[in-house]
């Protein structure tokens, strides 16, 4: 079927679909699903990296307190450092943008707004998202939200510095930056509710003939829950911004309680408001933003893990279902991240078991996935060898967890390093693992060329090892109690020995950074020098890969018809080992 | 260095021992748990590799042992939760303390200090005013307040007895900080607006930190102040200096 | 080559709904999320402290209750619009909906008469919180109400070409402007009550 198509990608290429677009129209401005998959993805990949380069200079004042920055210390203004050595305000102008930047514009627009995308509809049989316009107004909202988030940190003051959780009242009380952040976050906030109505739209009224729900691949129901949490989620934080800008531009005080004194003056606002209140309405959205983080990665894990079995996934549906069930439960979870506010023992006690119950679904999935490797014959191509360390990777994250969510290790617990290399063994080698996975899977289907084997192996290895170097010796430097978000570790005699830990850590850190060369060389080069491959080069069953390379618009040939569930993989009786979901006989 | 290391701080607390346990309890699961599944996992991946001769299954061979881990991980959790974290929390937030055996203390953070408050003999606060502050009363106490005579306040340095069960009223100035004494096993966000009480009992002489765990602004990293447990009599000989000095001003 | 989106004018067969259709409902329930929040965060404040006003002491009810009716009013004609629609009528569409988006100009002449009469007495969303939730919750909605009327103005004057070309599309596009007016018209009857009378 592969060289029958390929006698239309000439004519398809040539002509298009009719006419000739203009540039700006076909890339820049483009409603095509596929093209803004790619902005989405070039896009976020640059944030990903700047938001690397922002810690990557915490990392030296965290190994080296007080001492000058070497080489690139001059360059930044008065503001930020002086002869070299950083200022504290800019420790925490950092630490916030690292945060929002890798979650924000880093890791949920690549994995939902650049995959998402790109993928979603080419697996359902779409010719397009359901609100192609709308596509683009998302993608241009994320893009100008971004740049707001930038420019943030040339205003006075400075960028954002409170964390990326902006806390008030020290969020209200601080600088210019975080003006501009909460506006940043209201274009971040809008673009992805357009983004999740057009993903829902399209699963549910786009499917071509013969996809059933349970005959979606799992990275399709994947990005559908998602869409779902991303949905009802993100509009309390969007209310939450609303309200922390009145009180900053207003001067309201819905979270300033009355009675504050800051520098020595008494406060002049009318006071009466409620600090918590904006953990409440921010937790709201960050917890299930955790599986906004987690969930499409799994999709991928699972779309890698299936092909490169070959076989189908042990217990789709109880994927299916366990994913619906993680985001359901996560609506409900989000005060375990404010056990030490003062809340009563009931509350405390009814989100310990929430989060208890939520472990579960968690396990489910975990051990689906690695049940699928029994029976099969593992082809270690790279990206499967980064959805494999997703496995461990996410389980270390996941069970590390669990003494966070039970609030009486949490009382040591919280707010120390131990929570950094929690929800950084999620995200960090977790989703950026399986994103890596998915970019060197798809790489073949965007480009027509494949990604280089050799560099491939070196980018994983290496980000494998040192990814770990980093994270790991996160976990006994808070079991040893250190507070996360200290400009200067060496202020607290209880820190002090683990400073070897952070000079061990920020040299992984470089490490894990010059490990991602390969990659980008790899990426950049695979471009225009890459092995040329066919239409579908790993031998896949979903659609995408029964398309023209690269998909032209409108995708297919002639509207695709499904025949069979997604993962058709050594079916006994077939001439190959694989059965694509479209193809109507034996093959 | 003797209280710290690459482990869990020494623990000074009559309830610290309790969550010790719980967090020793868990790390081992967890490392029992993952190093069991990490060597099922390279075991799949050796067996399962592809190699001539090796093809795959159609065919899904369906495990009871998942079903049976996954209600293991859910009992334990359950055990966990019923045998530790709720009695501890009881413990930690709850326990109705013999009030009048307990010291009390009230920690009032600001950017980037803790003042520390004590009610005096007639274990009463004396009332408070922001509009009272000055640098030389960071606490804004009424001075005409009666209550407020005996009171003695002092900055970062937190003197309790040993031996006694000491109640911290935890109130801020401005922003949200978090009253961290890593060596008793105490942790608490201190929440502008509110008056949040946590109570510890030192089971040690011991010379320790007080550190802010929640960021509170550029000066977040040196918001650090001294807790000292003292015996009995140290404590009060200490404290009739401090009374001695005020009255000196 | 299939290049067409599906359902864009008819309804798909399962869902029972057009692309569009489904998309408002989707973005309805996202903006209950977003007044819900709203709305939490006010009962929470409310709560909280001892000496809350009472919204019919402080607030203009009978400037409120005149906006209750005007909205209710365009959402009637917002209906009778699409109705016409329905019905072939395009001319008394134009007519309806003029009525409608003329309703909601005079909804904000309203709620401008009532800011301006607060401002004039120094009450800013810095007086207090109730004032605050007051202005946050009425300007969104305010914003809301906007929004409406240029997404009205777009199907009467430019967008109204499509009636043409595509009747059956056109009439979707109203429906799902009207879902949203509808919505726009439901968080009034819940803020009224809320801030003015309780």
């Amino acid at each position: 079927m592969t060289n029958h198509d390929h006698s239309h990608v000439a004519q398809t290429h040539d002509s298009g679909h009719g006419h000739k677009m203009p540039f700006w129209k076909k890339y820049i401005f483009s409603v095509d699903h596929k093209t803004i998959g790619v902005q989405y993805a070039v896009t976020s990949l640059i944030f990903l990296f700047f938001g690397f380069g922002l810690v990557s200079l915490m990392r030296w004042q965290l190994a080296y307190p007080g001492q000058p920055l070497p080489l690139i210390g001059g360059w930044f203004s008065d503001t930020a450092m002086i002869g070299g050595i950083m200022l504290p305000e800019f420790y925490n102008q950092l630490g916030a943008m690292h945060g929002t930047i890798m979650i924000f514009l880093g890791v949920v627009p690549l994995s939902v707004g650049a995959f998402g995308n790109y993928v979603l509809p080419l697996q359902i049989g779409a010719p397009d998202m359901a609100f192609p316009k709308l596509n683009m107004m998302s993608y241009w909202l994320y893009f100008i939200g971004g740049i707001l988030m930038l420019a943030s940190f040339f205003v006075p003051g400075g960028a954002a510095q409170s964390g990326w959780t902006s806390y008030p009242p020290l969020s209200v009380i601080a600088s210019g930056g975080q003006t501009w952040w909460l506006i940043g976050m209201v274009f971040l906030i809008n673009s992805s509710l357009l983004g999740s109505v057009n993903f829902i739209t399209t699963v549910v009224q786009l499917r071509t003939k013969g996809m059933s729900f349970f005959r979606l691949p799992f990275f399709v129901w994947a990005q559908f829950v998602t869409s779902f949490l991303l949905l009802l989620a993100f509009p309390p934080l969007m209310a939450a911004g609303v309200l922390q800008l009145s009180d900053r531009l207003l001067g309201s005080s819905f979270f300033m309680p009355s009675g504050l004194v800051v520098n020595g003056a008494v406060s002049a606002v009318a006071g009466g408001g409620n600090a918590v209140l904006w953990q409440h309405l921010f937790w709201f959205l960050a917890h299930p933003e955790v599986y906004v983080l987690i969930l499409p990665a799994m999709g991928i894990v699972s779309e890698v893990m299936a092909c490169n079995t070959r076989k189908p996934l042990y217990g789709y549906k109880a994927l299916v279902y366990s994913s619906i069930f993680l985001g359901f439960m996560s609506f409900i979870v989000w005060a375990h991240h404010m056990y030490l506010t003062g809340m009563g023992t009931t509350m405390s006690t009814f989100f310990q078991i929430t989060t208890m119950i939520i472990s579960i679904p968690s396990v489910v999935i975990l051990t689906t996935l690695i049940l699928s490797l029994w029976g099969a014959s593992i082809r270690f191509t790279v990206p499967m060898m980064f959805a494999l360390a997703f496995l461990p990777m996410f389980g270390i994250g996941g069970l590390t967890g669990l003494p966070l969510g039970l609030n009486a290790a949490d009382i040591h617990l919280h707010d120390t390093y131990y929570v950094i290399g929690h929800f950084h063994y999620v995200v960090a080698p977790g989703t950026i693992f399986a994103l890596f996975a998915g970019i060197y899977h798809w790489f073949p289907k965007v480009t027509g060329r494949k990604m280089n084997e050799a560099l491939g192996k070196i980018h994983f290895y290496f980000s494998l090892i040192f990814m770990n170097g980093v994270f790991l010796p996160m976990l006994i430097m808070g079991l040893a109690g250190v507070s996360r978000r200290l400009y200067d570790p060496t202020q607290y005699a209880h820190a002090l020995p683990t400073q070897p830990l952070n000079v061990f850590i920020s040299i992984s850190a470089w490490c894990l950074g010059l490990a991602q060369i390969p990659f980008i060389i790899n990426f950049f080069g695979s471009i225009f020098k890459g092995k040329k491959v066919d239409d579908n080069p790993w031998q896949a069953t979903t659609l995408e890969w029964s398309t023209p390379t690269p998909p032209p618009h409108g995708n297919f040939l002639k509207e695709p018809v499904v025949y069979r569930g997604p993962y058709e993989y050594s079916t006994p009786g077939q001439k190959h080992d694989f059965w694509p979901q479209s193809m109507k006989e034996n093959n | 260095m003797p209280y710290y290391g690459w482990w869990l701080p020494a623990n000074f607390s009559t309830h610290g021992a309790a969550i010790d346990r719980l967090i020793v309890v868990i790390h081992i699961f967890m490392a029992v748990l993952f190093i069991g599944w990490f060597t099922f996992f390279v075991y799949l991946l050796f067996r399962f590799r592809q190699r001539p001769g090796q093809t795959a299954q159609h065919h899904v061979h369906h495990f009871k042992l998942p079903t049976y881990l996954e209600v293991g991980v859910l009992v334990f959790e359950v055990i966990l939760l019923v045998a530790f974290s709720f009695p501890i929390w009881n413990l930690y937030r709850q326990q109705p303390l013999d009030e009048s055996k307990a010291m009390h203390v009230r920690v009032i953070a600001e950017q980037f200090a803790w003042n520390v408050q004590y009610p005096g003999r007639d274990r009463q606060f004396g009332r408070r005013d922001p509009k009272l502050v000055t640098p030389e009363n960071p606490i804004g106490l009424d001075k005409d307040d009666p209550l407020a005579k005996d009171d003695i306040t002092t900055i970062n340095q937190l003197h309790v007895p040993v031996h006694t069960p000491v109640i911290v009223d935890l109130s801020s100035k401005d922003v949200i900080h978090s009253f961290s004494l890593p060596i008793m096993r105490v942790k608490q966000d201190v929440i502008p607006g509110q008056s949040i009480k946590v109570w510890f009992e030192a089971t040690g002489v011991c010379d320790s930190e007080i550190t802010c765990a929640q960021l509170c602004g550029l000066g977040h990293y040196r918001m650090k102040g001294y807790l000292t447990v003292e015996t009995k009599e140290k404590f009060d000989s200490w404290y009739a200096e401090q009374e001695k000095e005020k009255a000196a001003s | 080559m299939s290049a067409e989106i599906h359902y864009i004018s008819e309804p798909h067969p399962v869902s029972g709904v057009t692309n569009s259709k489904l998309g408002v409902w989707l973005f309805l329930a996202s903006e209950v999320m977003l007044f819900g929040g709203l709305f939490s965060a006010y009962i929470l404040l409310r709560t909280g402290v001892t000496d809350w006003p009472r919204g019919h002491e402080v607030l203009n009810v009978p400037l409120a209750t005149l906006n209750t009716v005007i909205l209710i009013t365009s959402s009637v004609t917002m209906v009778m619009s699409w109705a016409s629609l329905e019905l072939k009528k395009f001319s008394k569409f134009r007519l309806y909906m003029t009525i409608t988006i003329l309703l909601a100009i005079a909804f904000l002449v309203v709620k401008g008469f009532e800011y301006a009469h607060k401002f004039d007495h120094h009450h800013f969303p810095s007086t207090s919180n109730f004032y605050a939730i007051y202005f946050v919750i009425t300007g969104l909605h305010g914003l809301h109400v906007i929004g409406g009327i240029i997404v009205n103005a777009y199907l009467l004057l430019p967008g109204s070409k499509m009636w043409k070309t595509n009747p059956e599309q056109f009439t979707g596009r109203v429906e799902a402007a009207g879902l949203y007016w509808h919505f726009v018209d439901l968080v009034w009857i819940f803020l009224f009550p809320a801030l003015y009378l309780l």
